[in-house]
């Protein structure tokens, strides 16, 4: 059911345009996410929502209901802001009944109810404390309490997580997360930070420049993105220019490859934080006909056409292939994947994982390749020539 | 380093020297001004008590700075919504015009409000005239307080007051105010010793109202009185410095409450 809906959405600040025809429809009970780079106009649009920004033209409705006119403190918006607006002069413990002064139920009741929000974000018993002295993550909690009291129908968190230490946002995603599911209550989450837009979201808007580049789930958007720009935002990737040739059919030179392990590294990882993995890919039927790419610095293959966006014909295309979907060959190691001549440029070890920068002939930029660091495996020095594996199927073709 | 600490401790010396002696003549046994001194006493200040003419200027100076403080810190509050919160054609000039007195001449201000007065309107410069000219040179000072108290203030937490259902009266009322109080009190006691101090202005536009420096400075004819005007002055010492001191206690305060850390001040 879809809960708030935008459409034509533009905002102008005099000359500038900061929002260009926005259309979302966000779902009851969705984690939604908005990212893009800082100044792309994601605070913008979640305050055009909760109702601090007029729109210039187009129309937002919330639960059905147009939302012209309707003020920020009437609209059954709440909002968690970047710098947690945590009231100075107030305890924590009003801090999180603030909104609830028209409430008419009796004084106990509303003091349970704060004692209950401050339980649910694990903050029991800082009722009293000044609020001025508490940290950055306790603020946080404080700010969540607060909204989420008042049991709105949307949420919505304007990079709740950026002021934080890495370990203490880490610990926070999971639980927004798990927060998230427990209430039922739609989020909205604005972010510039990928990774953790794909941890926690449903759904993602990806937003450049006051327009969505693509909007999707976080699997379609990691392996099919739909342009350079959001294919570049998104994860890493290398990109490459290539040539679309004409529909061939030939007899399957080679059975199919079974999806390797390393496959899909990074997005398993940013998976397997507070929620159920999906199901492994199924293998792709085998193919007889497809259609032929030749690679720059890769080669030739032949793509099963639905790999093929509609809008992208023959000829000069850019391709993109994540680090993670391209092998370095070992010492003595085969494949049954394609594979082409390289020599190691840089080598950056993370500990779990090495990152290699290699060059290929013809291709000015060297490819990253990342390895996951198996026992057993070496780290290869700089200037060493190796063969790399790569799969046709982990082709995203971009257009030109 | 050496010929900087020199140059520091006679500067100190120039400048407070001149108000140490006031408090040691007040309290001195004798009518003559010089040392050396002869005996303690307090009977300057038991004798200001009967000053009839001077309990009254010292009346009419408290009433004038009061209303004078009132009314610079009220436009005070409304200058300082408009810098921090707002955006409208030729802000800058408009707010610089506001700070203008800061740096004019009193006698500039008093000769000409004068003229005004009396040549233009063909009225009579009075304790109301003094007023005027009071919260013309006491607005940038309470501009300038308020202008921080605002700038210190998250305007995200205006807009959380709103977002959690509170009316822009409720936001201002719950969060706003409480937030500024101590910017609101430290400009109201500036502008009033300002006030309280002021010569130039109350001497020019003295028709029958007489404030307290004008009431010294006519004390300063009667070679008797010298010692009485040395007791009032060191009143009037301690009181500015005391109403300074709490000025900048809730200016600190202020800050303490925002969660800020001090940047400056007038101390
Ligand atoms: N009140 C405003 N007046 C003028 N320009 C604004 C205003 N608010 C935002 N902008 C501009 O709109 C653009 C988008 O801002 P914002 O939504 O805050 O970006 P993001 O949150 O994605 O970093 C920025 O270039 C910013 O300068
Ligand atoms: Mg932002």
């Amino acid at each position: 059911m879809t809960l708030i809906q935008l459409a034509g959405v533009h905002k102008h600040y005099g000359d500038f345009h900061a929002l260009k025809g926005i259309d979302l429809d966000i779902r009851q009970g969705e984690f939604f996410s908005l990212l893009g780079p800082s100044g792309c106009g994601k605070t913008t649009l979640l305050r055009v929502i909760a109702g601090f920004e007029g729109v210039s033209e187009g129309s937002v409705s919330i639960d059905g209901r147009d939302m012209r006119g309707v003020g920020a403190n009437h609209r059954p918006t709440n909002m968690v802001f970047q710098s947690y607006a945590i009231f100075p002069h107030l305890s924590v413990g009003e801090n999180v009944g603030f909104g609830l002064r028209r409430d008419p139920r009796p004084r106990e009741d509303k003091a349970k109810a704060v004692d209950e929000a401050l339980e649910m974000v694990g903050l029991s018993g800082y009722g009293k404390r000044a609020a001025h002295a508490l940290s950055g993550g306790q603020r946080q909690r404080v700010a969540l309490a607060r909204a989420l009291i008042l049991k709105p129908k949307v949420l919505l968190l304007d990079e709740p997580l950026s002021a934080l230490d890495k370990k203490i946002r880490e610990q926070m995603q999971v639980e927004l997360i798990k927060l998230q599911r427990e209430v039922g209550i739609t989020f909205i989450l604005v972010t510039h930070d990928q990774e953790e837009a794909l941890v926690m979201s449903d759904r993602i808007a990806v937003m450049f420049e006051g327009e969505i580049g693509q909007m999707d789930d976080p699997e379609t958007l990691y392996r099919r993105p739909n342009s350079r720009r959001v294919a570049g935002f998104i994860g890493m990737m290398n990109f490459l220019p290539a040539t679309i040739g004409q529909k061939v059919s030939q007899m399957k030179s080679r059975p199919a490859p079974p999806p390797g392990p390393d496959n899909r590294g990074l997005l398993q990882r940013l998976k397997d934080i507070g929620r159920v993995v999906p199901p492994a890919p199924k293998a792709l039927p085998e193919y007889e006909t497809g259609i032929e790419v030749k690679v720059a610095g890769l080669g030739r293959c032949i793509v099963p056409p639905e790999q093929i966006p509609d809008r992208v014909g023959q000829g000069e295309t850019i391709v993109g292939i994540r680090p993670e979907t391209l092998s370095i060959l070992f010492e003595g190691e085969t494949t049954q994947r394609n594979i082409a001549e390289a020599v190691v440029d840089e080598v950056v070890y993370y500990g779990d994982m090495t990152y290699y920068d290699v060059r290929v002939a013809g291709v000015e930029k060297p490819l990253t390749i990342s390895m996951k660091n198996l026992i057993g495996r070496p780290v290869l020095d700089v200037g060493v020539r190796t063969r790399v594996a790569w799969d046709e199927r982990s082709l995203v073709i971009l257009g030109s | 380093m050496r010929s900087l600490r020199v140059y520091a401790v006679l500067y100190l010396l120039f400048l407070y020297a001149p108000i140490v002696l006031l408090p040691i003549f007040a309290f001195n046994d004798s009518a003559v001004i010089s040392f050396p001194l002869s005996g303690a006493t307090t009977q300057w200040f038991t004798g200001l008590a009967d000053e009839r003419e001077m309990t009254g200027a010292l009346r009419t100076s408290i009433l004038i700075a009061l209303i004078s403080a009132s009314f610079a810190t009220v436009l005070g509050i409304f200058a300082a919504m408009a810098g921090t919160r707002s955006d409208f054609p030729a802000k800058r000039p408009i707010l610089g015009l506001i700070m203008l007195p800061l740096v004019l001449p009193e006698v500039i201000v008093a000769t000409s409000l004068l003229i005004v007065i009396v040549q233009v309107f063909g009225l009579d410069p009075g304790a109301w005239s003094i007023i005027v000219a009071h919260v013309l040179i006491c607005t940038p000072f309470s501009v300038a307080i308020l202008n921080s108290a605002f700038q210190n203030l998250d305007p995200a937490l205006e807009e959380a007051a709103l977002d959690l259902g509170e009316s822009r009266r409720g936001a201002f009322r719950r969060v706003t105010l409480p937030l500024i109080v101590p910017g609101i009190v430290s400009s109201f006691l500036i502008a009033f010793t300002i006030s309280l101090d002021e010569f130039i202005i109350a001497f020019f536009m003295s028709g029958n109202t007489t404030t307290l420096p004008v009431y010294i400075y006519g004390l300063t004819r009667f070679p008797g009185k010298m010692p009485l005007v040395m007791a009032l002055g060191t009143l009037l010492v301690a009181a500015s410095i005391i109403l300074l001191i709490a000025a900048e206690a809730m200016r600190r305060r202020g800050l303490r409450r925002a969660g800020l850390k001090d940047t400056g001040g007038f101390l």
